[in-house]
């Protein structure tokens, strides 16, 4: 979708693509941090519609894409085992370890079963107590609340085969880090959506003060995208920088308070390594010492694990909006979502997977793609 | 991963103490957890994410998001997990058979 007339509701877009044009003065770097978003602006050509001068990097905000290689290698592992049936969200299957991915650890024997809500596999393990069920627990704010709730649920129902293997991101601490870089070009940023459905928006208020970007909590919808867009633009231009909510709908400023409740029972806070961009502080949720009997990092030994990242692989420059996909050398050529080398080109959120569907290889001036 | 999907609530009821309920996503229904949404009631709308509705959404938006994620043929695939193994698997016979 490249034109205008394809949009559900082309008058409101139209109407926003517009007014962007009018309150555009200079060149802006924005970034959204969602992969949803970044799907919803390359599906839809928002970045092929937008205003020359507002250029869009596409953020981290791939659950995915970012969780460790020393994690995947440890599923890989765990899910090898004999007494093991090992449950995970649909895209984890395809992401690349050091030597295989999941959907190899199947075809070779492990039960391995794609689950759609964590509430599964408790069901999975109640329905085979003889065997250890593993979650594999990726994700945002957002899937955090059902994260947690999945293992509240085990230890009430005292479900001693049950376990997680948790690696929890957040966004605040990535804005945080994106934004101390040396090499940083962003100058606002699109929030991830339903992450502040969950966290509400109050924690972006001390990063807009500290780094003074202006921050908008934006929807997935182009509609959505575009009044976001339009609203950072707008206090770029008045030089100034707020925590503002262009997704009112679903998001308000405290969020929700009882899946808040239940992750701080949970959870805690701990320093998280993303894979592609590093060590992150304070960037990660690991299970509180309440509920570190259900840690399945601990409760197979899995051992150090040796990890090894392809060499050519650029996903971490992706991931951090310093190149665009269609910049790596392997893109489309040694990495296609059939064949990945990193995580982005796996996700239905990451930024190369995105590029490859819709098309956009590289561009030549003067010929559109 | 954070995709979330508007559904309609047609039922609501407790499992072991826990909120649970019925949600009609433009009828697909699928029983979703409501224990973080303790203020929607029958015919209200949620956004469900991974089998939890994580706040209340009003009607009218609901049906247009529902309609658009219908359009772009993401309803389904978020919706099944079946779908998705099945979709999984006819990716690795082809890689298998090349």
């Amino acid at each position: 979708m490249k034109y205008l007339d394809e949009y559900r509701d082309p008058e409101v877009a139209r109407k926003l693509f517009d007014e962007i044009d009018r309150i555009t003065t200079q060149h802006w770097v924005l970034m959204e941090v969602c992969g949803g978003q970044t799907h919803s602006i390359i599906r839809n050509g928002i970045d092929k519609l937008l205003n020359k001068n507002i250029e869009l990097v596409h953020g981290p905000g791939c659950p995915v894409c970012v969780t460790p290689l020393d994690t995947i290698d440890k599923a890989l592992a765990i899910a090898a085992r004999e007494d093991v049936i090992f449950c995970s969200f649909g895209d984890m299957l395809r992401v690349p370890g050091s030597t295989q991915d999941l959907f190899q650890v199947k075809g070779n024997g492990g039960d391995i079963r794609i689950v759609y809500s964590p509430l599964d596999a408790i069901k999975i393990a109640k329905d085979n107590p003889n065997n250890e069920v593993v979650f594999f627990g990726i994700g945002f704010e957002t899937t955090a609340p059902a994260n947690a709730m999945s293992v509240y649920q085990a230890k009430r129902m005292g479900l001693t085969n049950f376990s997680m293997l948790v690696s929890h991101v957040l966004v605040p601490p990535a804005i945080k880090a994106v934004l101390s870089s040396p090499v940083n070009r962003v100058q606002g940023f699109l929030a991830a959506g339903h992450v502040c459905s969950v966290m509400g928006y109050a924690e972006y208020v001390p990063i807009v003060e500290e780094y003074g970007v202006p921050i908008v909590v934006t929807g997935f919808e182009p509609i959505d995208v575009l009044e976001g867009i339009r609203q950072t633009v707008t206090q770029l231009e008045a030089g100034i920088a707020s925590a503002e909510n262009a997704y009112p709908r679903a998001v308000n400023f405290d969020g929700n308070k009882a899946a808040q409740e239940l992750i701080a029972d949970v959870f805690k806070t701990t320093d998280r390594n993303w894979r592609g961009i590093g060590m992150i502080p304070g960037s990660g949720w690991e299970l509180s010492d309440r509920y570190a009997d259900f840690d399945a990092a601990q409760r197979f030994d899995v051992g150090d694990i040796d990890t090894k990242e392809p060499e050519i692989c650029r996903s971490g420059e992706v991931l951090q909006g310093l190149i665009k996909p269609n910049e790596c050398e392997a893109f489309g050529k040694e990495c296609t979502p059939r064949k990945p080398l990193g995580a982005t080109m796996v996700s239905s959120e990451g930024a190369c997977a995105a590029y490859y569907t819709y098309g956009r290889f590289i561009e030549i001036e003067g010929v559109p793609t | 991963m954070c995709l979330g999907i508007p559904g309609k609530i047609v039922e609501v009821y407790e499992i072991d103490g826990t909120r649970m309920g019925k949600v009609n996503f433009d009828g697909i229904v699928k029983e979703i957890c409501l224990s973080f949404v303790p203020e929607a009631e029958v015919d209200d709308y949620t956004i469900v994410h991974v089998g939890f509705g994580i706040t209340k959404v009003d009607e009218e938006s609901a049906t247009e998001t529902l309609a658009l994620m219908k359009e772009m043929g993401v309803l389904e695939a978020e919706l099944d997990a079946t779908a998705a193994l099945a979709e999984e698997e006819a990716i690795a016979a082809g890689k298998e058979r090349k």
